[in-house]
């Protein structure tokens, strides 16, 4: 008997029904307004879990625009964990198909650094690749190594500038006109607390897509050749960022 | 079974935002209690603050996502979660809620109410015998804000919680605003429900305010909403339970529009007060 109160009760909330049969107040039969509560407190919590991991999205679009948005999304994609720190992984997927977002074409990729930072955050402690460890390879071998990412890392390219839309609806820096507007790239990292965003050219991207990828450093270094990034730049950023925790040698 | 040890001292709800004022004045504070499921990731600052806050005060874990009053089993992974975070802090306490918040696999983020009644009543038994052996410890139950009723229960809430305890084992974690919102939302006395409820079982009380709004009907219906001061009628119930049962471990819950550290940290003070008045009736 009570799982199928539980059952109706449950299917209620996402709707905007009557309240299931089996429901009552001292002095009402039929309590709307009393099954609303939960009904609103379902949807409100879950929109409440989504603007803490989007808040520059919801500076975008505005609140309003948000909280629709996070309804349709709660209702369509609503979480399977009681640890909601991964949920919403999804929304900007969701977000690049809403319909009333579609003129915000950048809007998904902001989001995207949003669930990278998000990620970030509560990723495993590791200790940043040690620049020492890595000086004191032969540098012979150096184009042969195969660098660990540290589990905060993310690597976002957009066509887009996601990282200054970002930082200028997250307080990081001041609103304004963005000229020229092009794709932008960016390393998530969190070497030791501070989640930290750092824009990167886009053959630094590559760099680093293919390091994370498992190449090599010579083979991702190839993704440099004919540009102006070179690899001493790449590597400072590498041992600057806390991207990578460790090394190994690729042995063929 | 590790029992409840919460020292009989007023305590906060620990906000991150809180948690440089925390460390730059430290102050007796009796303890600190944090939801659980915040801080099931890997790591980063959630695990860097409560192993700091942990050094320096005694810590109280309260799940809000474990379901007992579900009808379906228990998730054993977030069990799993929850054993993990406390083999590693260590709390005095683990509490958790008389309702349910998952049905099939969805994840409903609220604490729904559940009807009273034999099987009900059998399958929170179980599921609380499970989570106190998978824990190795004795949890609190927690008393719902209800604003519904179920006409197929038969069973009062505080008879219903008496019977859990004494099956169990597991203690009571008597939720003084709760009592106050659901027994004004169902039209009965707070006192009498107080004069009803298994006192000798509990051992933690929360504290905290709500909000007012009505029915269908224009009759009174309180939310439970943690976004304000404690109300006085729940300070004078507070004043009631302490009268019955001496100094017990007390919480200020404020988890929505929280406010600066010191207006939160003044409602401890106000709960400690009494406290203390409850402690010099007893040895008088």
């Amino acid at each position: 008997m009570s799982e199928i109160t539980q059952k109706a009760f449950a299917a209620g909330l996402f709707g905007a029904s009557l309240p299931p049969d089996g429901l009552v107040a001292w002095n009402e039969a039929v309590p709307q307004r009393r099954y609303d509560v939960y009904r609103n407190n379902v949807t409100a919590s879950l929109t409440g879990a989504l603007a803490s991991r989007f808040p520059a999205a919801e500076s975008i679009v505005g609140a309003d625009f948000f909280r629709a948005m996070a309804a349709d999304f709660i209702k369509n994609h609503p979480p399977h964990s009681p640890v909601l720190l991964a949920y919403g992984d999804d929304f900007p997927d969701f977000a690049a198909a809403f319909e009333p977002a579609r003129p915000l074409a950048y809007l998904p990729d902001v989001m995207r650094l949003e669930v990278a930072r998000g990620r970030a955050y509560h990723a495993a402690n590791a200790r940043p690749l040690d620049p020492a460890a890595l000086a004191a390879v032969d540098p012979a071998r150096l184009g042969s190594l195969v660098l660990v990412p540290h589990p905060a890392l993310s690597i976002l390219s957009s066509p887009h500038p996601m990282v200054t839309i970002w930082a200028m609806n997250a307080g990081e820096r001041p609103l304004g006109p963005i000229d020229p507007w092009q794709g932008e790239h960016a390393l998530i990292v969190r070497p030791r607390l501070a989640v930290e965003v750092i824009p990167l050219p886009p053959t630094g991207a590559r760099f680093f897509h293919r390091l994370a990828a498992g190449a090599n450093l010579a083979q991702a270094a190839a993704a440099l050749e004919d540009n102006g990034f070179d690899l001493t730049e790449a590597l400072a950023i590498l041992l600057r960022s806390g991207a990578f925790t460790t090394f190994k040698e690729d042995v063929p | 079974m590790i029992p409840s040890t919460l020292p009989r001292r007023a305590g906060a709800g620990f906000k991150p935002e809180h948690f440089a004022d925390i460390l730059a004045a430290p102050q007796p504070i009796g303890f600190f209690e944090v939801h659980a499921e915040n801080y099931m990731g890997a790591g980063g600052p959630p695990h860097a603050q409560l192993g700091k806050l942990r050094e320096d005060h005694a810590i109280s874990i309260h799940g809000v996502g474990l379901s007992i009053g579900s009808m379906q089993p228990l998730d054993r992974d977030h069990l799993a979660r929850l054993k993990a975070l406390c083999d590693r802090y260590q709390p005095e306490s683990f509490s958790e809620h008389l309702a349910w918040s998952t049905h099939d696999s969805v994840f409903l983020n609220d604490l729904l109410p559940l009807p009273y009644t034999g099987e009900t009543l059998a399958r929170v038994a179980d599921h609380i015998d499970e989570v106190q052996s998978a824990l190795g410890r004795q949890m609190l139950l927690e008393n719902p804000a209800t604003y519904l009723l179920f006409t197929e229960s038969t069973i009062e809430e505080t008879a219903f919680l008496a019977e859990i305890a004494r099956r169990t084992g597991c203690g009571l974690l008597l939720d003084v605003n709760n009592v106050f919102v659901a027994a004004t939302n169902h039209n009965l006395d707070p006192d009498a429900y107080v004069a009803r409820f298994p006192l000798e079982a509990v051992r933690e009380i929360h504290l905290s305010g709500h909000s007012e709004t009505v029915d269908d009907l224009g009759a009174p219906l309180l939310i439970d909403s943690h976004d304000m001061p404690v109300k006085d009628p729940v300070w004078a119930l507070y004043q009631t339970v302490l009268r019955r049962i001496g100094p017990v471990a007390s919480l200020i819950e404020w988890d929505n529009d929280v406010p600066a550290w010191p207006v939160l940290r003044e409602e401890v003070v106000s709960a400690q007060r009494m406290l203390d008045d409850a402690a010099r009736q007893r040895a008088a």
